[in-house]
């Protein structure tokens, strides 16, 4: 089967067109931007500008440095809950009991939901006049017109909880799915061999789930780091910046100040950072290595 | 296949001899409870619970979109369409769900079939390049979509795609294949080889033995990765609110932002427009989450 020919390479063809024109060449120009100084509304100072860009990113914006700190908040608290609640929930699911498709599609469902809709979604359920704050108040649970949005004390909760409410069910399919390729002999031979429930989920699910976990936060950790719609149209980086995360202030560097080659170096610290994040994770996680 | 059975049956039973030391008497009691597959509690409680907190969302949002304004009644009746006559018409979410169905469809005609090429490719030949080829895949899915934005602005400025579903489609695809085609492959490589190098023994070209052969076999992984290519274009934002300036052009993400912002008393609109957004794409999700958490467990996530 495996022959020398020119198939392969007129199958991969068109995908390798694609990624040059719509990956490796952006790539490219980004960095080519990040030592330019590029800006639409001042044409005339655009030129070479060596390293520049990226001595003003790291020695005087203190908003790069806030919204690094958020970016790397924002994914820590977000993939650890979500890995937790989808381990347990994937768990719930994976048992038989009557009605399980059904409450496993109504469960999953929000993973369908995109960001934005998340957002309107949560806007009506957590709006301080009509929402469930309100009706708890009416039934004497809480306060009346508890505004957890408009609080800068609780607007991170408030955007920790919508992502989850979207995001858990992403970690649920793919755990479930690995949960079901784990052979029942093993669990059968640990019931036979005396292994409580709780031992057999760590001697047998655990070590079974292992590169699963690790590939699936990876993953999750680079798109909440990437993350840019559920933010945007929920708090669109405020109040006072302080929701701003690494993309958003590209994004508005890029689209609200025309700041194309500072939103470039911006852009490839972000990637740079991803990056050796993803190797030292990979690395550190011993990934590929059945425990 | 017997042996493998009894070699990890022993490992097994290696680790919870090695550690564990004989229970005392008083604790087999309650072992024995916990072994009961029934224990229905521990199900019951947690699912029901997970399942208010996914509902109830929804259900605010198809309150807010079927009661007529004015209303604060959380079980609404009479039922009344006027915010979906209001977004639909008057708003536009008719011309972006026809925007999003036609981004959605192409998106998903042309990762499956590029998908199922390369993912061919990568599973059933040895070729020279192989290596980066997948490697520089798995690359792709680091780098933000944020990043791409400034270039691809310039490119789509430069052919003249700006404002186009067309040129949405292409830059769609061009994002979810790496993952989908990496996904496929897995499905392939996990279809036995024999049954197609037998028809190709019997005389069937490569291309007739895959149409007989393989096709059928993949059935599910085309849904699987089809539905999330269409879930995914569906869904898609970034791109969408700055490749489609024109409202004749805008998608339903990008129509309900700007409901979201403009509209942020009339929560009538809001969720109606969010019940247009919501309701196709949670019904196909609905169907194909059983093929999807098959056809991942068949093999994708090993890799």
């Amino acid at each position: 089967m495996r022959t020398r020919t020119w198939a392969p390479y007129a199958l991969i063809a068109p995908t390798l067109v694609l990624m040059a024109i719509f990956l490796v060449y952006p790539i490219g120009s980004v960095v080519y931007y990040s030592l330019q100084r590029y800006n639409v509304t001042q044409p005339w100072k655009n030129g070479f500008a060596g390293l520049d860009n990226f001595k003003q990113m790291l020695f005087d914006d203190p908003l790069f440095w806030q919204s690094l700190a958020f970016s790397a908040k924002w994914v820590f608290v977000e993939v650890g809950l979500q890995l937790l609640l989808g381990l347990v929930l994937a768990l719930i699911v994976n048992e038989t009991f009557i009605g399980r498709g059904m409450a496993r599609a109504l469960v999953f469902s929000p993973w369908a939901v995109s960001g934005v809709l998340t957002t309107g979604i949560w806007i009506l359920l957590l709006n301080p006049s009509t929402g469930i704050f309100q009706e708890l108040s009416n039934l004497g649970i809480g306060s009346p017109g508890t505004s957890v949005l408009g609080n800068p004390d609780t607007v991170f909760d408030a955007l920790v909880v919508t992502e989850l409410w979207r995001g858990v069910p992403f970690f649920a399919i793919l755990l479930l799915a690995d949960l079901q390729s784990i052979p029942k002999d093993l669990y059968e031979a640990a019931s036979v061999d005396g292994a409580s429930r709780w031992r057999r989920f760590t001697s047998v699910t655990l070590p079974h789930l292992k590169d699963a976990i690790i590939l699936s936060t990876l993953l999750r950790a680079v798109w909440e780091f990437n993350n840019v719609d559920l933010i945007y149209t929920l708090t669109g980086g405020g109040p006072a910046n302080q929701t701003t995360t690494l993309p958003l202030y590209v994004a508005r560097q890029a689209v609200d100040s025309h700041n194309f080659g500072y939103g470039s170096a911006l852009t490839v610290a972000g990637f740079l950072i991803l990056l050796f994040f993803s190797i030292a994770y990979l690395r550190v996680s011993k990934f590929g290595s059945r425990a | 296949m017997t042996e493998t059975l009894g070699k990890t049956g022993t490992l097994v039973r290696e680790v919870a001899g090695t550690t564990h030391a004989p229970p005392p008497p008083g604790r087999r009691r309650r072992r024995a409870v916990a072994e009961e597959p029934g224990k229905p509690w521990m199900i019951r409680v947690p699912l029901f619970l997970y399942l208010l907190f996914t509902l109830i969302p929804f259900y605010w949002m198809l309150v807010f979109a079927v009661r007529p304004s004015g209303s604060t009644q959380l079980v609404p009746w009479p039922i009344s369409f006027e915010h979906f006559d209001t977004v639909w018409n008057d708003i536009g979410f008719g011309i972006f769900f026809y925007n999003s169905v036609v981004m959605g469809l192409g998106v998903l005609v042309f990762v499956t079939i590029l998908s199922v090429m390369g993912g061919y490719a990568l599973a059933r030949f040895k070729f020279r390049g192989q290596r980066v080829f997948l490697l520089a895949m798995l690359c792709s899915q680091f780098i933000p979509g944020a990043m791409m934005l400034i270039p691809l602005f310039v490119i789509f400025k430069g052919i003249g795609l700006l404002n186009s579903i067309t040129g949405l489609v292409i830059a769609e695809v061009a994002f979810q294949l790496p993952l989908s085609l990496i996904l496929m492959s897995g499905f392939i490589r996990n279809i036995s080889v024999e049954l197609e190098e037998a028809a190709m023994v019997d005389g069937c070209s490569r291309l007739r033995a895959f149409f007989a052969v393989v096709l059928p076999q993949l059935k599910p992984a085309l849904v699987a990765v089809g539905s999330f290519a269409f879930i995914g274009a569906w869904n898609q934002f970034l791109f969408a609110l700055m490749f489609a300036t024109r409202q004749d052009k805008f998608t339903l993400p990008v129509g309900l932002s700007y409901t979201l912002g403009e509209f942020n008393t009339d929560f009538g609109a809001l969720a109606a427009g969010g019940v247009v957004a919501a309701v196709p794409v949670v019904l196909v999700f609905a169907v194909v989450q059983r093929f999807l958490v098959q056809g991942l467990s068949a093999g994708a996530v090993k890799g």
